[in-house]
């Protein structure tokens, strides 16, 4: 462990007002956005890449982080979607045979900042009580006023759209050996374990821009399509989701998160924010028809309502998360449409959900 | 689905004694299933023979069996009791072993049970390694290079496959018994002969070891429908090699990334299936390599075990009490969970702490026998912490051991001489030698790691020789660090900073003062006078404490209180469960009504058991009768007291007097009660005492008396009792002296000691000397306590409860051996057996007086010893003491309850207990002894106290009583066949009373030189013997002919020690019943005689009350 230089004290400020100070891991750089708590106690390579983190500082429940370093395989996207991440004990001398390097490093190095010293048992609380905040890491000698101005500019995450941030600029194809069938994602911040979970099931895969048409996406040949997860409000996102009206029925259609929100809404449903959100690997799901609970990955604050009258009647409630009741996933089978606000390709987090894509597999096959 | 309505009557095993192995934990899941299954409406048959349990309490069951785990006692159970269902999977492996005897001999057929948990067939596929194996074959789980062999030229065909290192595991052994790593063909022969012996079926599994692999286990959950849940990763912080049981581990695992861990997730989850563990806790285990991402399942266990249970108090996740709603067809997703309680049961618990356990040995009651670490277990108890941080959690359960240290001290004072380590010239010898006890997984190796990066090795080296991850040894050297900035920092105190951090990394006031204490002469103190307890050293360290606290206090740096509640915040939660931290935010209040603080035991230890545990339980759930909150504040993680719904709050902490203050300055300073958790809050008493804190029950002036041996002797004298003639020495020399004008046989000890330790009963001068030799060797300090040893005298042990003025007599037990067997050691039988009436009228009286000279206000313990009609006081002790539990179940009454309410001021008389109480049938305790785990330790029983638990026989006869507890400790006593027999000189005249016995018990007698001689001379058939030495064919070659069907060996003195030695420990290793004491001889012919004269029969606890 190298003592040898001091840290530099670091200040995170909610918008209420209330600030907590810290050390900063590796440079000390400032960054805010939408503060949320993230219950899983690892997985934090996969956590930092997924692009549905971008525009949120992640406060990480487990007080040890950093304790296997980064690896070169478990990414979810080619960069650090986070806009920080902090932590109660950041451990410097990680140890893993395959980590290449630091995570503070790492994040750094596309300009975030990782923060220690922090009470997040403390700021979960404070999250969960007091609801959704922004949030902003500063050196400490950048000064209050200075901080509180710099979350005053902060865009509020309800009516925030991301995802001409995240999604690709140009469509791109992954092929898998001996493909069966061919899958067209609509790429709302993809995950790349999505792709691989895909590619896994013998689908050749097409990723393509959120903002390509009706047309432009049928053109690729699909027998399905899948909407993938992403960051922002999907209130923001109607040309999506006149697409996908447009695309209902023709193909079999498969919702992730973000995509299950798209999906949902252009069935007619709404969604609404939640208090402070999912974000963890632990939370469990009950499949309405099988009876079965799956232990699932979830990372989002939106959710969809379920008892809208104007929506789709043929449309049914399919999962339900056990915590709190809320919609897990919903079914068209006129349709074939169906979506989970979950994270079935995990990455991080349990593999329970994998049969989703070979549900999906089977509906596009059929 | 909700519970299943076609069964009523569930039949429950307990793991019976504490062993070695099968501690405590499995009374916590089966009080936790007993209770869960009661409060769902079924009837609950509970069979332990382990008295000292709360799951064997008459209120957490409909009917309670205190009878031996056997087959056929079982059975007798099961047809008086006609149950429906049994439910194997929360006792232990002796549960599920005793199951499937029972399923092979069909019993479980012919009375229709249907097995709750997990079927037969799972049961064998999990414990039968072969099927295991194939079974993870099926499904694709890679598994170790290995085989089996069923003996030993199998185990030598096997072992040329894979080379060395080989692990042997035995099939079906408790604790890894019998097992071992092999690392030439000459150890390879030992162990695998030794686990062929050791395993039911004879069978061994010889496996590719994989040692300096990690370690990991999951905790899995699963229900009928499949549901599977993942409670708790476990890492070892030991790498494969060293028993799970016998690691330090850490919750949740640390080193392994998402991927690694979904891995074995997922592994998890097709083994539950594959091996059709049908509802339930299983703990299935894991071994990865370090360098690549090779993964192997080493073992599962389908059943709750000692993990889940840690598993359990890690997470806050009731694992026991799910199981059993589990198994009468709940669903995880139809069960709440306690914590949050707005929640369900089914998800997968996160947490936001880090968890260590480390387990505490005895080796020091073991010298003879090897104290190096492998694959079978060797612990005895375990402690647990619960930090923010590793360090902090880590340095919390190293003061949490009670083993003398206040956190990761140095063995050989290396904390304190950083300077001087290049200048002295044996460092390199030093070096060496905590390098050289790493590598052979000395058991303290936490402490010798932290020694090694003292004494200058890095942690990349320490890594090469321990194959400990690099990880761990980071975070261990960066206390170290911290220790280095303690010891040179100028004028530490005013560096607050410094102290902050000191206590946010786990630091104790006492180490950080011992690290900063200066002499008048402004130098360090020096190891040797650490090490040596150097009165002026101690004073200043004691007075630099006072200063940090000081400092701790004028800065405002407190510790706070934190929550376990199962989901690391994302839910507000109930949740009682509480552990501080030296972090920033405190989440809990002080509970606002009346309320008392408990301090535990601590970690099982031999001396100090369950017993205690039980004690404070009773005190816990009696406070909360009076609806006063009972706080319980405890450290050991196998413990119902530390359950999370056992007391109002439970502060998981080490039992130090700074965190316990802490706890009681949280809440305010409400009254403590140290009376029932052993010596461990005993010792804090002078402290609590002086801080002004209110101590309920006997005022501390009585208790230090008590311990006082000047202060106690005058009051025995003022009272014209009796007591053994004794002195104290502070010397050698002087201890030579008083023993002679005291005359022989003097019994030696240290004062202040529990569980008799160095005590040893001196017969002449060449045994003195050795003792003095010992003693130093040891170090253990002065003064020693001198007394008159009383030969052939009959001890007896009194409990008592009183309020300091009346008294009501619990119960008088008369011990089978005579006094010098440590009474934890010695069977008891109550009530007495041999002693007339007006011995224990006397007794009673003298019992009366000390408890009104003493104003005990609650419990006490006496100890007398009568030899021609007169009863010496050996010891008084005013607190619950061991036999507190034995006495609950042999009478019904609830003393530990009745102790708390007179604390609290309730009056004796308002219980109209009457004198003393008096039962028409016999209860006997016997005590259990881990003898078999250690090899080379020679089984006599003495005066320093070596069981590690206890059974009780109960029946309408002495005999029938005893024959019970000696069938339920593992001495299949027989009703025909051989006896050996070889008795010292002294015992010789006893000879002639239990050869007359013997042979109307119908056994013929064996005898060597001496013993035969004698016993011809008095006209007792035997047949003589040769000793070892004495040419073939001897003892030993008609042990392995299995020609001797019982021992009887009574040894005095060293060097006859050694002759019989051999004699003693055959019986160890051929598993026969031995007796080393006349007394127990004779009781065992009784025993066999009523064996013969009667049918077994069982009664259930609840049946024996009512004929009270």
């Amino acid at each position: 462990m190298d003592n040898s230089f001091k840290k530099e004290r670091a200040v995170l400020m909610f918008e209420n007002g209330d600030f907590y100070e810290g050390l900063f891991e590796g440079k000390p750089l400032e960054s805010g956005g939408e503060a949320v708590f993230n219950t899983a106690m690892n997985g934090y390579q996969e956590l930092v890449t997924d692009p549905s983190y971008n525009g949120q500082v992640v406060v990480m429940t487990y007080p040890m982080i950093g304790n296997y370093g980064i690896n070169e395989f478990d990414f979810e996207s080619g960069k650090v979607w986070i806009s920080g991440l902090v932590t109660k004990n950041y451990v410097n001398h990680y140890s893993h045979y395959s980590a290449v390097k630091s995570l503070s490093e790492f994040i750094n190095s596309y300009g975030y900042p990782v923060i220690s010293g922090i009470d997040t048992r403390q700021l979960t609380i404070a999250i969960r009580d007091g609801g959704q905040s922004n949030l902003y890491i500063a050196p400490k000698e950048a000064g209050v006023d200075y901080i509180k101005n710099k979350l005053s500019s902060l865009p509020r995450m309800e009516g925030l759209n991301l995802v001409s941030n995240v999604s690709c600029k140009k469509a791109y194809e992954n092929k898998t050996d001996f493909p069966e069938f061919r899958v067209t994602v609509i790429d709302y911040g993809v995950k790349l374990n999505t792709v691989r979970c895909l590619n896994d099931i013998k689908a050749d895969v097409t990723v393509v821009p959120h903002n390509f048409s009706k047309k432009e996406i049928l053109n690729t040949e699909p027998d399905g399509i899948l909407l993938s997860n992403g960051p922002g409000d999907p209130q923001t996102m109607s040309e999506e989701v006149e697409t996908i009206k447009g695309l209902l029925g023709e193909k079999p259609i498969f919702g992730i998160c973000l995509g299950h929100q798209l999906l949902s809404k252009s069935l007619g449903f709404k969604t609404y924010k939640l208090k402070f959100g999912h974000h963890g690997i632990n939370q469990p799901v009950k499949n309405l028809k099988s009876g079965k609970v799956e232990i699932t990955s979830q990372n989002h604050g939106f959710c969809v309502d379920f008892q809208c009258k104007s929506a789709d009647k043929n449309t049914v409630l399919t999962h339900i998360n056990l915590n709190d009741n809320t919609v897990e996933g919903i079914k068209n089978e006129k349709l074939k449409a169906f979506s989970v606000q979950y994270h079935p390709e995990s990455s991080p987090g349990p593999r329970d959900s994998l049969y989703l894509f070979l549900e999906f597999k089977a509906i596009c096959l059929g | 689905m909700p519970k299943r309505t076609d069964i009523k009557r569930i039949l429950i095993i307990g793991s019976g004694p504490i062993v070695i192995g099968q501690a405590a934990e499995f009374d916590y899941s089966g009080t936790q299933g007993a209770k869960a299954l009661t409060e769902e409406g079924y009837e609950v048959i509970l069979v332990n023979s382990n008295p000292a349990t709360i799951m064997t309490d008459p209120d957490n069951a409909y009917k309670t069996y205190i009878e031996p785990l056997t087959k056929d006692f079982v059975e007798k159970i099961i047809e008086k009791e006609r149950p429906d269902s049994i439910l194997p999977t929360l006792g232990g492996q002796t549960a599920l072993n005793l199951t499937l005897e029972l399923f092979d001999a069909g019993v479980i057929q012919k009375y229709g049970l249907n097995i709750l948990g997990a079927n037969i067939d799972a049961i064998k596929k999990a414990e039968d390694r072969e099927y295991f194996k194939k079974s993870m074959e099926k499904i694709g789980v890679p598994v170790l290079q290995g085989g089996f062999a069923r003996n030993m030229d199998e185990a030598y065909e096997v072992q040329k496959t894979i080379g060395f290192p080989v692990i042997i595991r035995p099939s079906f052994t408790l604790g890894g018994s019998g097992g071992g790593i092999a690392y030439n063909i000459y150890e390879f022969g030992e162990i695998a002969a030794n686990g062929l012996n050791l395993s039911p079926i004879s069978e061994i599994l010889i496996e590719k070891s994989a040692i300096g692999f990690k370690e990991v286990e999951l905790e899995v959950m699963t229900d009928k429908n499949k549901n599977t849940i993942i409670i708790c990763s476990i890492e070892n912080l030991d790498p494969m090699g060293i028993h799970t049981g016998d690691s330090i581990t850490i919750a949740p695992v640390q080193t392994l990334s998402d991927g690694d861990l979904q891995k074995i997730r997922d592994y998890s989850i097709k083994i539950m299936s594959e091996i059709g563990v049908e509802t339930g806790g299983s703990n299935i285990q894991f071994a990865l390599d370090p360098n690549s991402d090779d993964v192997f399942v080493i073992e599962m266990n389908p059943r709750v075990s000692r993990s889940s249970s840690l598993a359990s108090k890690a997470t806050g996740f009731a694992i026991a009490k799910i199981a059993a709603k589990l198994a009468v067809g709940y669903t995880l997703d139809e069960i709440t969970n306690d914590i949050t309680k707005k929640t369900l049961a089914c998800f997968e618990p996160s947490i936001d702490y880090v968890v260590t356990k480390i387990p505490r040995f005895t080796f020091e009651k073991f010298p003879q026998t090897d104290s190096t670490l492998t694959t079978h277990m060797k612990s005895v108890g375990e402690v647990m912490a619960i930090g923010r941080t590793f360090v902090e959690s880590l340095q919390k359960a190293a003061r949490s051991l009670e083993n003398g240290y206040y956190g990761i001290e140095s063995l050989y004072g290396l904390d304190l001489s950083y300077d001087l380590i290049n200048e002295k010239q044996d460092i390199e010898t030093v070096r060496e030698e905590i390098k050289s006890f790493i590598k052979n997984n000395d058991f303290r190796r936490l402490f010798l790691i932290a020694d090694a990066l003292r004494a200058g090795f890095s942690a990349k080296e320490i890594n090469e020789f321990s194959k400990i991850d690099m990880w761990f040894l980071a975070q261990i050297e960066s206390i170290i660090e911290h220790e280095r900035k303690l010891f040179f920092a100028e004028e530490p105190l005013k560096n607050i900073d410094l102290i902050k951090e000191s206590k946010e990394m786990g630091f104790s006031n006492r180490i950080i003062a011992k690290l900063i204490a200066r002499k008048k002469d402004g130098k360090h103190i020096l190891p040797e006078e650490y090490l040596k307890k150097d009165p002026q050293a101690v004073s200043i360290i004691e007075e630099t404490e006072n200063a940090v606290y000081g400092a701790l206090k004028d800065a405002g740096i407190k510790r706070v209180f934190k929550k376990v509640d199962t989901c690391a915040a994302e839910f507000e939660a109930a949740t009682p469960y509480m552990y501080s931290s030296f972090d920033k935010f405190n989440e809990v209040e002080p509970i606002d009504n009346e309320k008392v603080v408990i301090l535990g035991s601590g970690p099982n230890r031999i001396g100090q058991g369950i017993e205690f545990d039980y004690c404070c339980v009773h005190c816990s759930l009696a406070l909360k009768e009076k609806k006063i909150s009972s706080i319980m504040l405890n450290c050991n993680p196998e413990t119902v007291s530390t359950d999370y719904d056992t007391s109002s709050r439970l502060y998981f902490e080490p039992l130090t007097f700074e965190d316990a203050e802490a706890v009681c300055d949280a809440e305010n300073n409400p009254p403590v009660i140290l009376q029932f958790g052993g010596q461990t809050p005993l010792k804090l008493a002078k402290k609590f005492d002086s801080q002004g804190i209110k101590i309920l029950g006997t005022p501390y002036k009585y208790i230090d008396i008590a311990e006082d041996r000047e202060k106690f002797k005058n009051i025995i004298n003022k009272l014209n009792l009796l007591q053994p003639e004794s002195s104290m020495a502070f010397s050698g020399e002087e201890i030579f002296d008083k023993a002679i004008s005291i005359g022989f046989p003097v019994l030696l000890r240290p004062s202040y000691v529990l569980g008799g330790r160095a005590m040893e009963v001196i017969y002449g001068e060449e045994g003195l000397s050795e003792y003095i030799k010992k003693i130093f060797k040891q170090d253990i300090s002065f003064p020693i306590l001198i007394d008159k040893f009383l030969e052939d005298a009959i001890e007896i042990d009194v409990d008592a409860l009183s309020d300091g003025e009346s008294v009501y007599i619990a119960g008088i037990m008369e011990h089978i051996e005579e006094a010098g067997v440590h009474s934890g050691d010695s069977a008891c039988s109550l009530p007495s057996f041999s002693l007339d009436n007006k011995s224990i009228e006397k007794i009673k009286d003298i019992t009366e007086t000390i408890c009104r000279e003493f104003y005990v206000n609650g419990l006490i313990n006496i100890q007398f010893a009568v030899k021609n009609e007169k009863i010496y006081i050996i010891e008084v002790n005013p607190r619950a003491s061991r036999t507190v539990p034995f006495i609950g179940k042999a009478t019904g009454v609830q003393i530990a309850k009745l102790a708390t309410r007179i604390m609290l001021g309730e009056k004796l008389k308002s219980f109209n207990l009457g004198r003393s109480f008096d039962i028409n049938y016999y209860c006997v305790k016997e005590a259990v002894f881990p003898f078999s785990k250690f090899s080379n330790v020679d089984p006599m029983l003495g005066p320093e106290m070596r069981s590690t638990g206890e059974v009780m026989g109960i029946d309408s006869s002495f005999g029938m009583a005893y024959a019970k507890s000696q069938i339920a400790a593992g001495q299949n006593l027989p009703l025909a066949g051989n006896v050996l027999i070889s008795v010292k000189d002294e015992d010789k005249k006893y000879l002639k009373e239990l050869g007359i016995s013997l042979t109307e018990a119908g056994l013929n007698i064996l005898a060597t030189k001496g013993t035969s001689e004698y016993l011809e001379g008095i006209g007792i058939k035997n047949l003589k013997i040769n000793k070892v030495k004495e040419g073939r064919p001897h003892i030993i070659d008609a042990l392995k002919n299995k020609e001797i069907s019982m021992i009887i060996n009574t040894p005095r003195g060293q060097k006859s020690l050694e002759d019989s030695y051999v004699i003693r420990r055959s019986a160890i290793e051929f598993s026969l019943p031995y007796y080393t004491t006349i007394r127990g001889a004779e009781a065992a012919c009784m025993a066999i005689k009523a064996l013969k004269e009667n049918n077994i029969a069982v009664k259930a606890l609840q049946d024996y009350y009512k004929g009270i």
